[in-house]
């Protein structure tokens, strides 16, 4: 009986030979083991019949333990070497795959859609208005005075006497007060046009994004809590923001929203001028005086409105520094994005 | 505006960091774009004492100096004195100098050596005033007076070590484009009260100081001081006009300390008089003119609008031609300022000058503003009267100024100034309701808190009832509601004090808008199909007679807007092949424009909508290796696909039809024969490796696409026939197609065209077309003879009215 023990003992042994033989070692190792008649742990099995009862117990146990984790291990490696037969045929799986072209939206379409989607999570939704517009609803209705230094800042297209090409998406806020009763939440994206050559930082059309929110009891505290909340969704959840005052003829107070410096998080750098910080968007409390050009009741309903632009944006989150690379449409470019901008 | 760290130092009686200034005004009050540290590149030199002189051994023009540079070790060895070679003529023992140690950097970047000038080593360089960039002499070494240790750095021991602040001042605060109205909200900020500097040389204290503290003589529109006749005839464009004679003055450079100032804030010092009345324009805000009283005729000063055509030489030796929309600084005869603008040549302060007329005016800003746009004419002083001076700060100005120009270039004043104000105003007072601010700013702010910050930025305050009278001092013009108190109250506490939590909105009455969802219908398509979108500007050269020019444009090929996009997308693919780029699939969707009566703008605008256009060239799919290198390049059957696509999407109430007239294309047309869409092949400028270019365009319709109903998906099988007809010239796949399906009626489910062949069996001129036909009844199972019965009524037909006979095999 202990010979019979050291001997399955001995075969116990072999099982480390099986994931590295190849076919033909994994057939002879097969007929040495469990081969009908040579097998030699069929023939370990053949002498267990003639023992006595205590040792057929134990040497029959520990023998058929041993057929099965041989059975198990010849039929894996045997699985394996089928899966790796395919390759031997001569199909080469690194080659690439059949494609079809793949379209994308421009990045600045990307951007504009994430930002109102960001805001329709906050309740607004989207209104738009026409690009060539009077100097009432793109100056006058929003409070600007006539022949002030506020509008240089707003250098027109004019196409006839009164009417221009909207300087910005403003213009909107005012269509919107005159049509729709408050409550009003809208983000207003927009084409916007400013006589400004052609140049890195400059483009004489593009995006821009308007919000406006009017209703009874709305304060600077819900203004602070929407545009923040805009911004670490946007950027991230742990973006610091900060609000400083600025100047809008339709905004009082007024402010600008900073953000943390995407590129160098905050400690400064070229982009942010060595600030830490990005300027992202105007705002602030919707003047009065805008309200009562549109009928409603300033003691009553207070609101807040903001802009912001898509390029711009997009240009810092995404580190492009020329915003002409945004209308060349080299569809290299637009590959790049095409998969999306996040 | 550019602001002196070291001014706002005087005016607050405090050192200053810079840095910390800006990040205050940013915060509280307006953005500093930038600060800008001044003569940084003369941090290694040193003032030093000279105490020996010798003769340079081998040498007659220099010198050999023993120089005390401190105890410091700058510049190698340990303290104590130095031998110095130096060629400058005016070198003197016991004086002191500017000095560059060995390893000093100077301005220009040139690093100084060690070395051995004729036989003897030198320790460094005593600097000419060249040398440090600090001015043009190089005669000799820069003399210092100051009492400052030897091994002082010389930025600090001269007090022109110096930050410039650039803040952005926005067009509604005139005050704070000088140094006292950005010193008086730093101080409300850090706590401190701005206080006006001595003059050097000045009275002591200016209210007992002769004449120049008399208090002016007030007229309303004419009066005499000490003999020129003033006439004030536009007190529309000049509700204000204050004037004053000094007598016996001496034109000539001004002292260090007012150069300095002026250099530091980036303006060229010019002679002590014009630099006194610039130093005031910086101090504050009130632009003066100082004239030449010998050149004046008269002598007289009459402030009248200018005569149309009437013409003046400006300072800058341009002849200006004025129009009545101005007002004019005329002697008895001829404009000597274009008012609030710009001086002439003529009456300039010049070296000759001994009597100077000082004008201290208010000038109304619209009139400013478009005189100086009529005229393209900006100064300093146009920018701040257009932007509104402080109409009741101007005694003090001018008193101000009065004794600066006396105390640098000497002179007197024999008689008070006058002040021609025909409607005097006074402070305007403006009611706050407390409870206002808090209900407005979302946290509540106490009374006694909302009285400190707004006493602290120049607001005088009064409890009056329940509210408090705010009375608005002249030099914030921006302030005229109670809103504009509320935004002093936020912007002084400071925004980042307010929390920012979000709190329960109500939704809002706007429904979102159809024509974006529509955009991002037609959009979210073509991508899938494989486009990439591009941006064009909608601004290019006249595309056709409806094409809306701009009145103002900024070139000649950016003069009109666009009515089609094509076009611009046609450019886009020639700057694509430009860049070697071959297969090329964009599209866009944006606005255009055509010459009408715009809805938008409230009539008498262009008439806008949003269109749709693609442009496909080159390569059908990209290449794949298993298929051979070459795929077969897009042709107009791969343009009809996109084109029925972006039809089906962008307007689904349009037909897709052949263009007629002969074109190979097609047109979307509408149920009432309005043409929505077209696409065909495209001209372009290609290189000779680029393959045919393809575009369409379509009107986007902003209207809800169909909600759709629900179809069963059908349980009997189906009976399907290859069917190949010869179609006779002239019979379109179209019209055979209606034809079957007109005869067979609904059991024909689909009808597929798999092939066309022209060539040997078929006769010239004919084709034959082989469609694949499945049938279907939706009840029961169609047998083979059912589809024979229906077959058999579809070609009798087709032979009947179209010629159209089965292809025989």
């Amino acid at each position: 009986m202990r010979d019979l023990l050291a001997a399955l003992a001995e075969l116990r042994e072999r099982l480390k030979e099986i994931p590295q033989a190849d076919e033909r070692r994994l057939s002879g190792l097969k007929t040495e083991i469990l081969g009908r008649r040579v097998g030699a742990l069929t023939q370990i099995l053949g002498r267990i019949p003639k023992l006595d009862p205590a040792s057929k117990k134990e040497v029959g146990a520990s023998a058929n333990a041993l057929k099965r984790a041989f059975e198990a291990a010849f039929a894996a490696r045997e699985g394996e070497l089928k899966r790796a037969a395919g390759t031997v045929t001569g199909v080469d799986l690194t080659m690439p795959g059949r494609a079809g072209w793949r379209g994308g939206l421009h990045l600045v379409t990307q951007v504009v859609d994430e930002i109102c989607e960001i805001f329709r999570e906050l309740g607004f939704t989207r209104a738009v208005g026409p690009e060539a517009e009077t100097e009432r609803y793109n100056f006058f209705a929003l409070n600007f005075p006539k022949d002030h230094p506020a509008l240089d800042a707003q250098d027109s297209f004019y196409l006839s006497g009164d009417i221009l090409l909207r300087t910005h998406t403003s213009p909107v806020q005012i269509r919107t007060l005159e049509r729709y009763p408050p409550p009003i939440r809208v983000v207003i994206p927009g084409q916007v046009y400013r006589r400004d050559p052609f140049d890195a930082s400059h483009a004489p059309v593009f995006q821009q994004i308007e919000g406006l929110a009017v209703d009874e009891g709305i304060t600077f505290v819900d203004f602070k809590a929407t545009l923040a909340t805009f911004a670490r969704k946007f950027f991230a959840p742990d973006t610091r923001v900060r609000f400083r005052p600025s100047y809008f003829p339709f905004t009082e107070p007024s402010a600008e929203m900073d953000v943390q410096c995407q590129i160098c998080k905050g400690v400064g750098c070229p982009t942010c001028k060595q600030t830490g910080w990005m300027e992202i968007l105007g705002s602030g409390l919707v003047h009065p005086a805008v309200l009562e050009n549109c009928g409603v009741d300033s003691e009553r309903y207070t609101g807040f409105a903001w802009g912001m632009g898509p390029e711009r944006i997009a240009m810092s989150r995404h580190g492009i520094p020329d915003i002409r690379v945004l209308f060349e449409s080299d569809v290299r470019f637009l590959a790049q994005f095409a998969g999306g901008a996040r | 505006m550019i602001v002196s760290r070291r001014w706002l130092e005087a005016l607050l009686d405090r050192p200053l960091d810079a840095r910390d200034v800006a990040d205050r005004l940013t915060l509280h009050v307006a953005a500093v774009d930038a600060v800008v540290p001044l003569h940084q590149d003369l941090g290694d030199v040193l003032i030093a004492r000279v105490l020996e002189v010798k003769k340079h051994p081998d040498a007659d023009r220099l010198s050999l100096c023993l120089v005390d540079r401190g105890g410091g070790s700058a510049g190698g060895g340990r303290g104590g004195p130095v031998e110095v070679v130096c060629g400058a003529p005016n070198v003197q023992a016991g004086k002191i100098y500017p000095y560059a140690p060995v390893g000093a950097v100077l301005p220009g970047g040139v690093k100084l050596e060690r070395k051995k000038i004729r036989g003897v080593e030198s320790n460094g360089m005593l600097c000419s005033a060249k040398e440090l960039g600090l001015g043009a002499d190089h005669t000799g070494i820069l003399e210092l007076d100051t009492t400052a240790a030897p091994g002082t750095r010389f930025i600090d021991a001269m007090g022109i070590g110096d930050h410039q602040i650039v803040i952005d001042v926005p067009a509604n605060r005139p005050d704070l484009l000088c140094h006292k109205g950005v010193a008086r909200e730093l101080g409300a900020s850090i706590g401190a009260v701005v206080k006006l500097p001595a003059i050097p040389g000045g009275p002591a204290d200016s209210r007992t100081a002769g004449l120049s503290a008399r208090p002016p003589v007030r007229q309303s529109a004419t009066g005499v001081v000490d003999g020129v006749e003033v006439r004030l005839e536009d007190p529309e464009g000049a509700p204000r006009y204050m004037i004053a004679v000094i007598r016996g003055a001496r034109v000539g450079p001004s002292p260090t300390w007012l150069a300095a100032r002026l250099t530091a804030v980036g303006q060229r010092p010019i002679n002590n008089v014009v630099d006194a009345t610039n130093y005031i324009l910086f101090e504050l805000n009130q632009p003066l003119h100082a004239f030449d009283l010998g050149r004046l005729r008269g002598p007289a000063v009459v402030v009248r609008r200018a005569r149309p055509g009437e013409k003046i030489v400006t300072l800058d030796g341009v002849t200006r031609t004025l129009t009545a929309d101005m007002t004019a600084i005329c002697d008895a005869e001829h404009p000597t300022i274009v008012a609030g603008v710009m001086g002439s040549a003529e009456s300039e302060v010049s070296a000759d000058t001994r009597d100077l007329v000082l004008e201290c005016a208010y000038f109304q800003p619209t009139r400013i503003r478009r005189t100086r746009r009529a005229l393209e004419l900006s100064s300093e002083s146009s920018y701040r009267f257009e932007r509104g001076i402080d109409m009741l700060g101007m005694p003090d100005a001018l008193r101000r100024a009065i004794e600066l120009i006396i105390a640098v270039a000497g002179g007197e004043v024999r008689a008070p100034a006058l002040d021609l104000w025909p409607q005097p105003q006074q402070e305007r007072t403006i009611f706050l309701r407390p409870e206002r601010v808090s209900r407005l700013l979302g946290v509540t702010i106490e009374r006694p808190e909302v009285e400190r910050l707004l006493t602290a930025v120049g607001f005088f305050v009064a409890p009056k009832d329940a509210r408090l009278a705010v009375q608005v001092p002249g030099w914030r013009p921006d302030v005229t509601r109670e809103v504009d108190l509320i935004e002093e109250v936020a912007r002084s506490k400071g925004y980042d004090a307010f929390p920012d939590e979000l709190r329960p909105y109500r939704p809002g009455t706007v429904p979102d808008a159809p024509d974006e969802r529509a955009r991002a219908r037609i959009r979210e398509q073509l991508v899938r199909a494989g486009l990439l979108e591009a941006r064009t500007l909608p601004l290019g050269p006249p595309d056709g007679p409806d094409a809306v020019p701009i009145l103002n444009p900024l070139s000649a090929e950016e003069a009109h807007l666009r009515h089609r996009l094509v076009p611009g997308l046609v450019r886009r693919i020639e700057y694509n092949w430009a860049n070697r780029n071959r297969d090329i699939r964009l599209f866009e969707v944006g606005t255009v424009f055509r010459k009408g009566t715009g809805t938008g703008a409230g009539g008498g605008g262009p008439e806008e909508w949003t269109s749709v256009a693609g442009v496909l060239t080159g390569a059908r799919r990209p290449p794949h290796w298993s298929e051979g290198a070459k795929v077969p390049d897009m042709d107009i059957w791969d343009l009809k696909y996109h084109f029925a696509l972006a039809v089906a999407v962008a307007a689904p109430s349009c037909d897709v039809r052949p263009a007629t007239g002969g074109a190979v294309g097609w047109v979307a047309v509408e149920r009432g024969g309005q043409l929505v869409g077209w696409a065909g092949p495209l001209e372009a400028d290609a290189p000779v490796w680029a393959a045919p270019l393809f575009g369409f365009e379509v009107r986007l319709a902003a209207a809800q696409p169909d909600l759709g109903v629900y179809r069963p998906l059908p349980l009997q099988p189906p009976v399907e026939r290859d069917l190949a007809l010869v179609l006779p010239p002239g019979v379109t796949a179209a019209q055979v197609s209606d034809v079957l399906r007109r005869t067979v009626g609904p059991l024909l489910e689909r009808l597929e065209v798999f092939d066309e062949y022209r060539g040997p069996g078929i006769p010239a001129g004919h084709r034959s077309v082989a469609w694949h036909c499945t049938f279907r009844d939706p009840e029961r199972t169609l047998r083979e003879r059912d589809v024979d019965a229906l077959l058999a009524r579809g070609l009798e037909a087709l032979e009947g009215e179209l010629g159209v006979r089965r292809r025989e095999s």
